[in-house]
């Protein structure tokens, strides 16, 4: 009579044994989960204001000519007023492998020193390895001034009208 | 009491009764009985059998690999203590302090450099301890799942090396982590959730400095010192190394033992001795690299992973990144762990490169793979352009699923080829295919450390060192 007791499993007939031997085992399971949770939390990046990752303050809108690429070294990136007086602010990190990439104003395109990926000024790829065109950051303009929120990256394949901000 | 020693004094009695508290038995063994119980006693030595087979002493079975492994690793937590208390994780501090290291602090150079080159050393020992227990079928039943917790620890082994890599703050350790972790990326999905929790941001700054220090000085070295108890521990349960044996002839019955003291214990304090010796001098010799402080402003021409990944980074300049980063290497791994299930030919084992025809058959893989590397490196540096070809499809099929289907298809001929032109089993062709393999994978090792330039381009050795001193 033992014997037939032990082989109930939980779906016909299940014991106080069995019962319990499952809850323990879930409350087990559970609090591991929330231990790696917690851990996983622990570890995610904190990001302070006015650092990077924060919003940075690029100045008034005037201050940019158009046509014009200026780097935010602090800022990690560059922001390009494009002919029609619209703004981008360019993730300076290639999309390659991550270097940071210089603006060469001689030769109007942005150029990595280390896989010779290049980038025009609206961050579109002019020659791979880089597989997709430079990431962006969202432009804030309040009351004349330009602010770029570098916490937020916005990748995209290439470059489109939509991803422009106007004054 | 009636002790008829008068010279034993009652003071010199205290002491050897607090002596023999400590050591139960005299600390040099007068018989054979004695030299076991020796082993026995010691918690030191115990990770080894009272007596060993006479056969696993050579040299050529072992080259004292697994031995040397765990001596560096004594002179890394040795050394790396003492860096420690020389040495703080924050970007401000970092590199002034390893100056300060290199200046300032007695020996501290020398520390820097032990650990150093312990460090890189170890990767290589651990590397050929691998091939070595490959190649001598030393994963087979029932040694498989050690072979598992020994890729494991030279995984955990590269972890060491390149969280280590970043804490000096240079422009090499700043721009190789933020390459090296630049791969992350391309995982699908969940690629730039990792690399920027494993950064502590999106890029590397003082998050991730903090970060690979903790994982570096307590996280990988608990992990490894855990796991390679387990190893050694391991070895003695799934009946100790591999008794090394003639191709062709059957292993003898009767398996001839010595006892480990003094037989065992003295060849591994040679090996320890001459490792020690062959460390510390060339750490006098040559001091670790130290370029100028991290600036995250400039990125320097070429900018390289640490010369353990450059074999990928190679990669990555002839298939997409998807492929290059993540397939490849996950295959690879995949296949090594599945290895020991699915390549049982018990026959080989203890016999160097299976049989007089696996010598054969490795030597020539090896062969193709040193001829055959290069031409496909060039090959793709000057004529292949499959994006250019197929401009129609995506770059991760034109440049990624096309040429990674090439490459199968070359090796699954290359297995047929072999298997049928020398008559040899699976497991004699699976080894010339991994021989391939590996000779392609440290030809391309060598390309991306000695012949690509600024800009990645390949270049002659001489031509890549002039450059990147003229930059």
């Amino acid at each position: 009579m033992a014997d037939e007791q032990k082989q109930t499993k939980l779906g016909s007939n299940p014991t106080r044994r069995d019962f319990l031997k499952l809850i323990w085992t879930g409350l087990g399971v559970l609090a591991l989960a929330e231990a790696g949770g917690m851990a996983v939390a622990f570890s995610l990046p904190r990001i302070a204001e006015g650092e990077f990752g924060g919003v940075v303050t690029a100045g008034p809108v005037d201050d940019f000519p158009r046509n014009s690429v200026t780097p935010f070294n602090q800022g990690r990136f560059y922001l390009s007023r494009l002919e029609d007086g619209g703004f981008l602010a360019l993730y300076r990190k290639c999309t390659h492998l991550g270097c940071a990439v210089p603006w060469e104003p001689t030769e109007g395109r942005f150029m990595c020193p280390c896989h010779a990926s290049a980038f025009d000024a609206k961050g579109n790829v002019l020659n791979p390895p880089a597989p997709r065109a430079m990431d962006l950051f969202p432009v804030l303009i309040e009351d004349g001034i330009v602010k770029v929120d570098t916490g937020t990256v916005i990748q995209r394949d290439k470059f489109d009208p939509s991803q422009v901000v106007y004054p | 009491m009636a002790d008829s020693n008068t010279a034993s004094q009652p003071s010199t009695r205290f002491v050897s009764r607090v002596w023999r508290s400590i050591f139960r038995r005299p600390l040099v063994p007068r018989s054979d009985r004695e030299r076991k119980l020796m082993v026995l006693d010691s918690l030191i030595l115990h990770i080894h059998p009272s007596t060993v087979p006479e056969k696993t002493l050579q040299l050529s079975l072992t080259w004292g690999l697994g031995g040397m492994a765990a001596i560096l690793m004594t002179i890394l937590l040795v050394t790396g203590v003492m860096l420690m208390f020389a040495y703080t994780p924050s970007p401000a501090q970092a590199y002034n302090d390893i100056l300060n290291l290199q200046t300032n602090v007695w020996f501290g150079q020398l520390v820097r450099n032990l650990h150093h080159w312990s460090g890189n050393a170890m990767l290589v020992v651990a590397f050929l301890h691998m091939l070595r227990v490959f190649f001598t079928g030393g994963f087979r039943e029932p040694r498989q799942f050690n072979w598992i917790v020994g890729i494991t620890l030279l995984l955990l082994t590269v972890g060491a090396n390149f969280t280590g890599y970043l804490l000096p703050w240079d422009q090499l350790a700043y721009w190789a982590v933020t390459v090296g972790t630049g791969l992350v990326e391309y995982i699908p999905l969940v690629g730039k959730w990792i690399q920027t929790v494993i950064l502590g941001g999106p890029e590397v700054g003082a998050a991730t400095l903090l970060n690979f220090y903790g994982l570096h000085i307590a996280l990988i070295p608990i992990a490894m010192l855990s796991l390679m108890s387990y190893h050694f521990w391991r070895i003695r349960k799934d009946g100790g190394v591999v008794i090394p044996r003639v191709p062709d002839e059957p292993g003898e019955q009767k398996v001839s033992r010595v006892t480990t003291i003094p037989h065992l214990v003295l060849r591994e304090l040679v090996v320890a001795l001459v490792l020690i010796a062959a460390i510390l001098l060339f750490s006098m010799a040559v001091n670790a690299p130290l370029e100028e402080l991290a600036n995250p402003d400039v990125s320097p021409n070429p900018a390289k992973a640490p010369w353990y990944f450059l074999g990928i980074q190679e990669l990555l300049l002839h298939f997409h990144p998807l492929v290059a980063a993540l397939v490849i290497p996950t295959l690879t791994l995949g296949a090594l762990i599945l290895l020991p299930y699915f390549d049982a030919d018990l026959d080989s084992v203890g016999v160097w490169f299976r049989s007089y025809k696996g010598r054969r058959m490795a030597l020539e893989a090896a062969m193709i793979g040193l001829v055959g590397t290069p031409l496909l490196v060039l090959a793709d540096e000057f004529v292949i352009d499959f994006v250019g070809w197929l401009p129609s499809l995506p770059t991760l099929v034109s440049n990624g699923l096309v040429p990674l289907a090439m490459v199968l298809l070359l090796l699954i001929g290359f297995y047929d080829w072999m298997k049928k032109r020398f008559a040899a089993t699976n497991c004699e062709t699976v080894q010339a295919t991994f021989v391939l393999l590996l000779t392609a994978f440290i030809v391309l090792t060598i390309v991306g450390i000695w012949f690509r330039g600024p800009g990645m381009a390949l270049m002659w050795p001489w031509d890549v060192s002039s450059a990147v001193v003229g930059h």
